[in-house]
C-alpha cells in the first residue's frame, strides 16, 4: 500500500539521489601536478607516494565539493621551458583546476611567473628559493615548504650559542646554496658581529671535488663549517672530511642533511654531532604524524621520507583550498589559500596572507649513529612562523601587486 | 697557499685524474677506430659503479671481495659494451657520419632507466676499500691512502694499454685502423671483430674507471652525464686517439680543478675573485685555449683523410606547392585544434628553425657543432634582457636578439673555422659552455641559475594563437631563407668546401671566410629561434644554453636525416611531439623514448626523411 510515509521516504530518496547521484557521477576535480621526477628521483619517488596517499584519503572522506579529486602528474624534465609547456597542457587539455608541484628553484620560479600571467593558482611544493614568495612573489603563487631562509634561520640559535669565530662555508653553486650562504652570513653577523668567514667554496652541483674542497677548508683552519650540500655531494664531502680529519674539533652545520633522503645513504658513516635540519620520522609521536605514518606504512610497506610529507601536505592544502573556496573560480581559490590553515603531519600550518609562505616548520637537531644507521638526536621542532623575518622586512622585499 | 697545501692539492688533482683518464682512454680508443662519438660511454662508467656496489655487497667487504668486485664489474661492463656494439652500432656503421651518435644517445636513456629500475632512486654509498680506509700523513696533512693508490693506477693502466697497442698484433691493427680504417678493411682484416673487441676494451676501461671510484663516489643516476662531457674534453685536449695525450690532459684538468679550489677566493685590486666558482667551467676554458693554440690537441695528429664511402646525395628543394600546402595546413591548425596543440606547435616551430640552422652548418657546410645552443640561448637571453633591463619594447627586443647572437657567432666562429671535424665540434661546445657558465654566474644581469622572468609578449601577441602565427611567420621565413641560401653561389661554395676543401681553395674560394659567414648566419637565426622561444615561455633559464639543449638539436637533425633538407624540420617535430606524448603516459618514459629512437635508428639509418625517400625511390624503381 502506498502510505504517506512510504511516499515521503520514496520522495526523499529520489531527492537524495538526484542530489548525490549526478554529483557522484560527476567527473573528478583534476589538479595539475608537475615535477622533475627523473632529475631528482630520490626525493620525488617518495613525494609521489605522499600524493597518492593524500588523494586516497581525500576521496575516502567524500572528496571535495561532492566530487572526487584526481592529481594528474607530468614530468617537467627539470627544464623551465618544458615546465611551462606541460603546465599549459595540464590547464588547457587536461582541464586541471590549478597547478601544484615543482622541485628546483628555476623551474618553480618559471611556473610561478606563468601562473601569474595565466591567473591561476599555483602551490609550489618543494622549491626552497626565497625569491618565490619574496623578490619574485606574486598574487597567484603560494609555497608550502620551509624555505632556505627559514631553515637557515632555524640553525642560527645553535650556531650563535657555540660562539665560534672562524667559519668556513661550502655550498652547491646555484640559487639554493647561494641564498642559504647569504642568509647564514647575514643572520650570524647580526647576532655575532665579530664572526669571521675564512673560506668559501662554491662547488658545481653533483660534481664536488670533495678531496680538494676538504683540503682547502682545512687550510683555512675554521672553528666551524656551514654547508648546504645534499645528495651525492654531501656523501662525498662527509667521507673525505672524515678520512682527512677535517671535522675533528670543528662544529658542522648542514642544511637538509637530516632528511632521510640524504641521511640514510650515509649509513654507519653518518657524521656524529652535525647540526642539521631534517625529519626524524621514527621518533615523532604527535597524533597527526602517527596517523600519517601508519597510513603510509600500511599502503606502501615503506617508511616515509621528507618528500612523502611534502607531497601529502601539498595535496591536502589543495583539497582544503577548494573546500574553503567552495568553487573552482581562481580568484576564490587564491582568496581561500590566503590565510588557509590546515593540519599536516608536521602540525598546523598557515599560508600567510602577507607573503603566501606556509608556516610549515622543520626539525632541527644533531646527527647520531645507532645500529649502523644515522638518525637525528636532541631534535626539536621549530615552527615556521618563528623563523621568518619581520613583516616590515617581508613587505620591503615583496613587490606590491 | 702554503707549500704543503700546494703539494696536497697536487695529489688531490692527480687522484681525481686517474678515473678520468681511464674513462677517456676508453673513449679515445673507441673513437679512434670506429669514429663513433659514443655518448653512452658515461653510462658505462655509471654501470661500473653500480655493478661494483652490488658485487661488493654480494662478496662481502673483504679485500678479495672488493678487488674481485672491481675487476668483475669492469668485465661485465665490457660485455654490455659488446652488446651495444653488436645489437645496435654494427647495424649502422654505413649510415651518414655522426648518425651513430643518435643511437648512443638512445642507449643513454635506456641504461639510465634500467639503472633506476634495478638499483632504485636512492644514492648508494659504497664501502671504503678494505685495508686502505685510513689516511696517510704527508707534511702534516692527511690524504686518503686510496687516493695514493689511484695515483699509481693511472700510469700502470697507461703502461698496460701502451703495451697492448704497441706489442700485440691486436694493437697494431687498432693503430692501423685509427689511421686508415678503409685500408685495414681492404687488407682483409675482419672489421666487425676488430670493432667489437675495441668496444670491449674501451668499455672495460670505462667500467674500471667507474668501479674504482666506489670508495670516493656514491653510485647515483646523474653520473653518466656528469662524466661524459669531461671525458670528451680530456680526449680532445689530449688529441683524439692518443692515449698518452689523454693521460696528460686528465692530469692537467684534474690538477687545474684542484688548484682552483685550493686558491679559493682572492682579492685583486679590491675585486673579489672566486676561483672555486671557476670549477664550473675550467675544463672548457682549458679546452678552448688548447684548441686555439694546438688545433689537434696536445699530442694528437691531423686526422687522416677519410674517404667518403658515398658522396652525400644532392639536396632537393621542396617545391613551392609542397611548401604552400604545409603552410596552409599549419595556418589552419589553430582553427581546428585545441589551445594546447597551438602551444606545442609553437615549440615545434622554434625548434624547427633551431635544428634547420644547425643542419645548415653541420650538413651542407660540413662543420659539426656540439654547442649550437649557445646561439639559441644567447638569442633568448638577449631578447629577455633587452626588454627587462633596457626597457625596449618586446617587438624591438625580438628583432634585435638575432643580431646579438650573430655578434657572438662572429667571435666564436672566427676561432672555430680554423679547426675541423670533432675538434671544431668540441670548440663550439667549449664556447657554449663558457657562455653558459657566465650566464649561470652573473646574477646581477642574467639572474644566475634562476634566469629571467616576466618576459611576456606585448598585448596584441598575448593570445597563444596570435603568437603562434608570429612564430610561424618568423621561423618559417628563417627556414625558407636558409634553404634559399643553400642554393645560392654561397651555398654551393660551402658544399664545395665540405666535399673537397683543397679543390675549393684551388678554384679561388675563400673557404674560411665563407665558413665564418655561415657561422654568423646560422648563429643569428638560431638566436631568432631562441628569442621566439623565450617570449612564448615568459621566462628564460640557463637550460636554454646548456649541453642538453645542444644535444636536442643534434638529435632532431639526425632523427630527421642529415642528408635531406626537410629532415631537420621533421626531426624537430617528431622529437618534440614524442617527448610530449611519451613523458605524459609512462613512468619509465626515458627508456620508452630511447627504445623508440633506437627503433627509428635501426629501421631508417638515413633518418626518417632520408629513409622514407629511399623507400619511395625503391618503390618507383620496382614499378619502372
Amino acid at each position: 500500500m502506498l502510505t504517506r510515509n512510504r511516499l515521503l521516504a520514496g520522495t526523499a530518496a529520489l531527492v537524495a539521489l538526484s542530489l548525490v547521484g549526478p554529483a557522484a557521477a560527476q567527473a573528478p576535480i583534476k589538479i595539475g601536478e608537475l615535477n622533475s621526477y627523473k632529475v631528482f628521483p630520490a626525493f620525488l619517488e617518495p613525494y609521489k607516494k605522499g600524493i597518492e596517499l593524500a588523494v586516497e584519503e581525500v576521496n575516502a572522506a567524500g572528496g571535495v565539493l561532492g566530487r572526487k579529486i584526481e592529481v594528474v602528474s607530468r614530468d617537467d624534465n627539470g627544464n623551465p621551458g618544458d615546465a611551462v609547456r606541460v603546465a599549459e597542457e595540464l590547464l588547457s587539455r587536461e582541464g586541471a583546476a590549478f597547478l601544484i608541484g615543482t622541485f628546483p628553484s628555476h623551474v618553480g620560479l618559471a611556473v610561478a611567473d606563468f601562473a601569474k600571467q595565466r591567473k591561476v593558482l599555483f602551490i609550489a611544493a618543494e622549491p626552497l628559493t626565497d625569491k618565490i614568495v619574496w623578490d619574485q612573489g606574486n598574487a597567484y603563487t603560494f609555497r608550502l615548504r620551509t624555505s632556505t631562509y627559514m631553515q637557515t634561520a632555524m640553525l642560527i640559535p645553535d650556531a650563535v650559542k657555540l660562539k665560534k669565530k672562524r667559519w668556513a662555508i661550502v655550498y652547491p653553486n646555484y640559487e639554493y646554496g647561494q641564498s642559504a650562504t647569504a642568509a647564514f652570513k647575514k643572520l650570524l653577523k647580526e647576532k655575532q658581529p665579530d664572526v669571521e668567514f675564512v673560506a668559501e667554496q662554491a662547488t658545481p652541483l653533483g660534481k664536488i671535488d670533495a678531496g680538494a674542497v676538504t683540503q682547502a677548508l682545512a687550510d683555512a683552519k675554521p672553528d666551524a663549517i656551514f654547508s648546504s650540500l645534499f645528495g651525492p655531494d654531501l656523501a662525498k664531502f662527509v667521507r673525505e672530511g672524515q678520512t682527512r680529519g677535517l671535522f675533528k674539533g670543528v662544529e658542522v652545520f648542514n642544511l637538509l642533511a637530516g632528511e632521510p633522503e640524504y641521511l640514510d645513504p650515509l649509513k654507519e658513516e653518518s657524521p656524529e654531532g652535525w647540526y642539521v635540519t631534517g625529519y626524524p620520522w621514527s621518533e615523532l609521536k604527535t597524533p597527526e604524524h602517527t596517523k600519517f605514518l601508519n597510513a603510509y606504512q600500511a599502503k606502501f610497506k615503506d617508511y616515509p621520507r621528507l618528500g612523502s610529507v611534502v607531497g601529502y601536505a601539498t595535496v591536502m592544502s589543495a583539497a582544503e583550498a577548494i573546500k574553503k573556496a567552495g568553487s573552482l573560480d581562481q580568484d576564490k581559490l587564491v582568496a581561500a589559500m590566503s590565510g588557509l590553515k590546515l593540519i599536516t603531519p608536521f602540525g598546523m600550518i598557515e599560508y600567510r596572507p602577507i607573503d603566501h609562505q606556509s608556516t610549515m616548520g622543520a626539525y632541527v637537531g644533531q646527527i647520531g649513529v645507532k645500529d649502523g644507521k644515522g638518525y637525528m638526536k636532541n631534535w626539536r621542532f621549530v615552527d615556521g612562523k618563528d623563523a621568518l623575518p619581520s613583516d616590515a622586512d617581508v613587505q620591503k622585499m615583496r613587490p606590491k601587486n | 697557499m702554503t707549500l704543503a697545501s700546494i703539494l696536497i692539492q697536487l695529489l688531490n688533482g692527480l687522484a681525481a685524474a686517474a678515473s678520468l683518464f681511464l674513462v677517456s682512454a676508453g673513449l679515445s680508443l673507441i673513437f679512434g677506430v670506429t669514429r663513433i662519438v659514443n655518448f653512452a660511454h658515461g653510462s658505462l662508467y655509471m654501470l661500473g659503479l653500480y655493478g661494483a656496489y652490488s658485487l661488493i655487497e654480494f662478496f662481502g667487504r673483504t679485500p678479495l671481495g672488493f678487488w674481485g668486485a672491481v675487476v668483475l664489474s669492469a668485465l661485465a661492463v665490457g660485455l654490455v659494451g659488446i652488446l651495444i656494439e653488436v645489437l645496435v652500432l654494427r647495424r649502422i656503421y654505413r649510415a651518414p657520419e655522426l648518425f651513430q651518435l643518435l643511437a648512443t644517445f638512445a642507449v643513454v636513456l635506456v641504461i639510465k632507466d634500467i639503472a633506476l629500475f634495478t638499483w632504485g632512486a636512492e644514492d648508494l654509498v659504497g664501502p671504503r676499500a678494505p685495508g686502505l680506509s685510513m689516511a696517510v700523513e704527508i707534511m702534516g696533512r692527511r690524504i686518503p691512502a686510496y687516493d695514493l693508490l689511484l695515483i699509481a693506477i693511472g700510469p700502470v693502466v697507461l703502461g698496460l694499454v701502451w703495451l697492448l697497442l704497441t706489442r700485440t698484433r691486436w694493437g697494431a691493427l687498432v693503430r692501423a685502423a685509427t689511421q686508415d680504417r678503409e685500408m685495414v678493411g681492404a687488407l682483409g682484416v675482419d672489421q666487425a671483430k676488430l670493432f667489437t673487441s675495441v668496444f670491449f676494451v674501451g668499455s672495460v676501461l670505462a667500467g674500471l674507471g667507474g668501479a674504482l671510484q666506489i670508495p670516493r663516489e656514491p653510485a647515483n643516476l646523474e653520473l653518466d652525464l656528469a662524466i661524459i662531457a669531461d671525458a670528451f674534453v680530456v680526449t680532445v685536449v689530449g688529441g683524439l686517439g692518443s692515449i698518452g695525450g689523454a693521460f696528460l690532459a686528465a692530469i692537467i684538468i684534474g690538477v687545474a680543478k684542484a688548484f682552483c679550489i685550493g686558491i679559493g677566493t682572492v682579492t685583486w685590486f679590491g675585486f673579489e675573485v672566486s676561483f672555486s666558482k671557476l670549477t664550473l667551467v675550467v675544463e672548457f676554458l682549458i679546452m678552448a685555449l688548447v684548441l686555439v693554440v694546438r688545433p689537434y690537441g696536445l699530442l694528437g695528429k691531423p686526422q687522416a683523410a677519410q674517404r667518403a664511402a658515398e658522396p652525400a646525395p644532392r639536396l632537393q628543394v621542396p617545391s613551392w606547392t609542397f611548401a604552400l600546402v604545409w603552410l596552409v595546413l599549419l595556418a589552419l591548425v589553430p582553427l581546428a585544434a585545441d589551445r594546447y596543440t597551438t602551444i606545442l606547435l609553437t615549440d615545434i616551430v622554434c625548434f624547427a628553425l633551431f635544428s634547420v640552422s644547425l643542419h645548415f652548418i653541420m650538413g651542407p657546410a660540413g662543420m659539426v657543432s656540439f654547442g649550437h645552443a649557445a646561439y639559441f640561448g644567447i638569442g633568448a637571453y638577449a631578447a629577455g634582457l633587452l626588454m627587462k633591463r633596457f626597457g625596449l619594447p618586446m617587438e624591438a627586443a625580438l628583432l634585435l636578439a638575432p643580431l646579438v647572437a650573430g655578434l657572438f657567432a662572429i667571435v666564436y666562429g672566427w676561432f672555430c673555422v680554423r679547426l675541423s671535424g670533432v675538434y671544431l665540434a668540441m670548440l663550439t661546445l667549449a664556447f657554449a659552455q663558457i657562455s653558459w657558465s657566465i650566464v649561470f654566474q652573473w646574477d646581477s644581469v642574467t639572474g644566475g641559475s634562476n634566469g629571467v622572468f616576466g618576459i611576456w609578449p606585448s598585448g596584441w601577441l598575448a593570445d597563444k594563437t596570435a603568437y603562434y602565427y608570429l612564430a610561424l611567420v618568423l621561423c618559417g621565413a628563417g627556414i625558407v631563407f636558409l634553404w634559399r641560401v643553400l642554393f645560392s653561389p654561397f651555398g654551393y661554395a660551402l658544399r664545395a668546401g665540405r666535399d673537397s676543401p683543397l679543390r675549393a681553395e684551388a678554384i679561388g674560394i675563400d673557404l674560411r671566410g665563407f665558413q665564418w659567414a655561415a657561422f654568423v648566419l646560422v648563429g643569428a637565426l638560431a638566436g631568432l629561434a631562441g628569442a621566439v622561444y623565450a617570449f612564448s615561455k615568459g621566462s628564460i633559464s640557463p637550460s636554454s644554453i646548456s649541453i642538453a639543449q645542444s644535444t636536442d638539436g643534434l638529435i632532431m637533425v639526425l632523427l630527421g636525416g642529415v642528408e635531406t633538407l626537410t629532415g631537420p624540420v621533421v626531426g624537430a617535430a617528431i622529437f618534440t611531439w614524442l617527448r610530449d606524448v611519451v613523458a605524459r603516459n609512462t613512468e619509465f618514459w626515458r627508456a620508452v623514448m630511447g627504445g623508440v629512437i633506437l627503433l627509428i635508428v635501426l629501421l631508417f639509418p638515413q633518418g626518417l626523411v632520408g629513409g622514407l625517400k629511399a623507400l619511395v625511390a625503391r618503390w618507383r624503381e620496382q614499378r619502372a
